[in-house]
């Protein structure tokens, strides 16, 4: 049934995306601010593909997704005022308290459906939102700068541009693939039936509710990882940073990417930050450009700009 | 002591506003039994089903599962408990294969769901089980089919295999030939004739021709009260039931073979 070659083709974008990045700084793309846009857009990948596994796996559209980030990011930023600045401590506490988050305004959450759900999440967001800008100690709302990078078992590696543009890679592939295996397994298969007709799910006697909020607390997780690159890669953190703005730049990177494949949100984070990246190049007015240029992507582009790359069968998520 | 009927009714009632959908009902259906309810539209069949599955809380009265009192008992639990129905308008997961469907109704029988990293369309058991169910109905040969993209018939037989996979002990089933057409209704009726044998059935069904050929007992469904309950030949020679439902001399098949 799934023969590598099956595999291989079925998989060939998100793959190829990521030979693509792992090949580009070989190839020449190895100016700091060249390494400096992919880490973003890979770090803002990681955040989209969890937020994808919500919206296209789960048929959960959460507009407070950059709060999950936000606690990675101030755990990180917290944990360096402790002078604690090392992965193997800052990775799982944040990763623990992002998904801890999600975990409480999740089982609220998720007792509601459609616009409730998205007002619902987008108040979780802004209360985290209010409470980062309210941490005098940690800056308040002019944000905190950090002494220096995590280290990682004591070694400096991330300082190295060139290492931490691998160690993002690597991440944004592994939360593919950990989305990627949830969806395709037992846990995943309720998740997709209860997002097209939670009706047939109750009627075959699942709850879909405890499903729903594993998928939502796993999501938050992987958002809190994002949020530790995000602090990282910026060396600096700010409330902006989880605003509910970015909230809607990751909801639109899964949607400009598509909602019906998880390889869509990386897609949807790579365009988004480039286009924004050459469009603030050409015009200080850029976003009078961006905005209806997504506008016109939403409209047209239906499956998004993966269902555009899918060969022949549509990409669909399972 | 007797066994307790697997299935019973005690003056359930159901009130939409100042609408009676279900006015107290008592029905008792013992096991092996094909119980049908007729009834002119808007009758309160359907109302009586979700009320029975769980779909829809009762306002008053009790629902007793082989005696045990599950009128409380929330919707998918009652289904593990051994209740299974059909929908009077299909209910399918139209983006997954036929196949997908009936293992995903395997799946909450069997084990834990909460398993994250196997891939779950290589489980063969489940797969083997599903297969199992869609040839009992006949859909074998469809099971890759995409739900959404099988016929109004179709989709009527694999709902029943997604109810058969749950293992029931009773099968509610909501008007399962409605839509159907001549040649499918063929085909559904002598399904159901095979199911008899293994399940305990509750029909809801206007087709006249397979309740009669159908069921053991029959219930007649009127502004919600049961105005009638009895064999064929009872109901057939009911004359309350000729003239509240059936009408005068509204072809009532006399003999069709059961
Ligand atoms: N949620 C609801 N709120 C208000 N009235 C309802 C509701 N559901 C059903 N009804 C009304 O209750 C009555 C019984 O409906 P029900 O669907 O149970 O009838 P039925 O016997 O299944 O009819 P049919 O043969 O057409 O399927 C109808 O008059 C219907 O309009
Ligand atoms: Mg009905």
């Amino acid at each position: 049934m799934t023969a590598p070659g099956a595999l291989l083709r079925r998989e060939a974008v998100p793959l190829l995306v990521f030979l693509l990045l792992a090949a580009a700084p070989l190839l020449g793309f190895s100016h700091s601010h060249e390494l400096t846009l992919m880490a973003r857009a890979m770090i803002l990948g990681i955040a989209a593909v969890s937020l994808s596994l919500l919206v296209g796996g789960a048929g959960l559209v959460s507009l407070g997704h950059a709060a999950s980030m936000g606690f990675g990011c101030y755990a990180v930023v917290i944990l360096d005022a402790a002078n604690i600045v090392e992965a193997a401590i800052v990775v799982p506490v944040a990763i623990a308290a992002a998904a801890l988050f999600s975990l409480v305004t999740g089982a609220v959450a998720i007792r509601t459906s459609g616009v409730h759900f998205i007002m619902i999440t987008l108040a979780f967001g802004q209360m985290a939102y209010f409470t980062a800008a309210s941490l005098a100690p940690y800056g308040g709302d002019d944000g905190y700068t950090l002494y220096a990078r995590n280290t990682v078992f004591g070694r400096d590696w991330l300082q190295d541009r060139m290492a931490f543009h691998y160690v993002c890679l690597g991440l944004l592939v592994l939360a593919w693939l950990l989305c990627r295996v949830l969806l395709a397994s037992r846990f995943g298969r309720v998740l997709r039936a209860a997002r097209e007709n939670p009706q047939r799910v109750l009627a075959v006697g699942f709850n879909p509710y405890p499903f729903r909020l594993v998928a939502y607390v796993i999501a938050g997780a992987v958002g809190g990882l994002a949020g530790v690159l995000l602090a990282n890669a910026t060396e600096f953190v700010a409330p902006a940073y989880i605003s509910w703005q970015r909230s809607g730049e990751l909801l639109f990177m899964v949607i400009l990417g598509g909602v019906g494949s998880l390889h869509g949100a990386i897609l949807g984070a790579l365009a988004y930050v480039l286009l924004e990246e050459q469009l603030a190049a050409l015009t200080e007015h850029w976003r009078m450009i961006f905005g209806p240029l997504l506008i016109l992507c939403v409209l047209f582009l239906r499956g998004g700009l993966a269902g555009l790359l899918a060969p022949r069968e549509a990409a669909r998520h399972g | 002591m007797a066994e307790p009927p697997l299935l019973e009714l005690r003056r359930l009632r159901k009130q939409f506003g100042g609408l009676v959908v279900t006015n107290d009902v008592s029905l008792s259906v013992p096991a092996g039994e094909i119980h049908a309810i007729i009834g002119p539209n808007g009758a309160g069949k359907t109302s009586l089903i979700h009320q029975v599955s769980g779909t829809l809380a009762p306002d008053a009265g009790q629902i007793l599962f082989a005696g045990r009192d599950i009128t409380r008992l929330p919707l998918h639990r009652r289904v593990r408990a051994g209740l299974a129905r059909s929908f009077q308008i299909t209910c399918i997961v139209p983006g997954f294969t036929a196949l997908e469907n009936v293992a995903l109704a395997v799946q909450a029988r069997e084990g834990s769901s909460f398993r994250f990293f196997r891939p779950v369309a290589l489980e063969a058991p489940l797969n083997d089980a599903a297969r199992a169910a869609l040839e009992e109905v006949g859909m074998g040969a469809r099971a890759a089919v995409p739900a959404g993209s099988l016929s109004h018939g179709e989709k009527r037989q694999l709902e029943l295999a997604i109810a058969l996979a749950t293992r029931p002990r009773l099968l509610l089933l909501d008007e399962p030939l409605a839509g159907a057409g001549p040649e499918e209704t063929e085909r559904l009726i002598a399904i159901l004739r095979r199911l008899r044998r293994d399940y305990t059935i509750v029909l809801v069904e206007h087709d006249m021709r397979a309740v009669f050929a159908l069921a053991d007992r029959i219930s007649v469904l009127v502004y919600g009260r049961v105005i009638a309950t009895g064999s064929p030949d009872a109901i057939r020679g009911n004359a309350e039931v000729r003239a509240a439902y059936l009408g005068e001399d509204e072809a009532l098949p006399e003999g069709v073979a059961a």
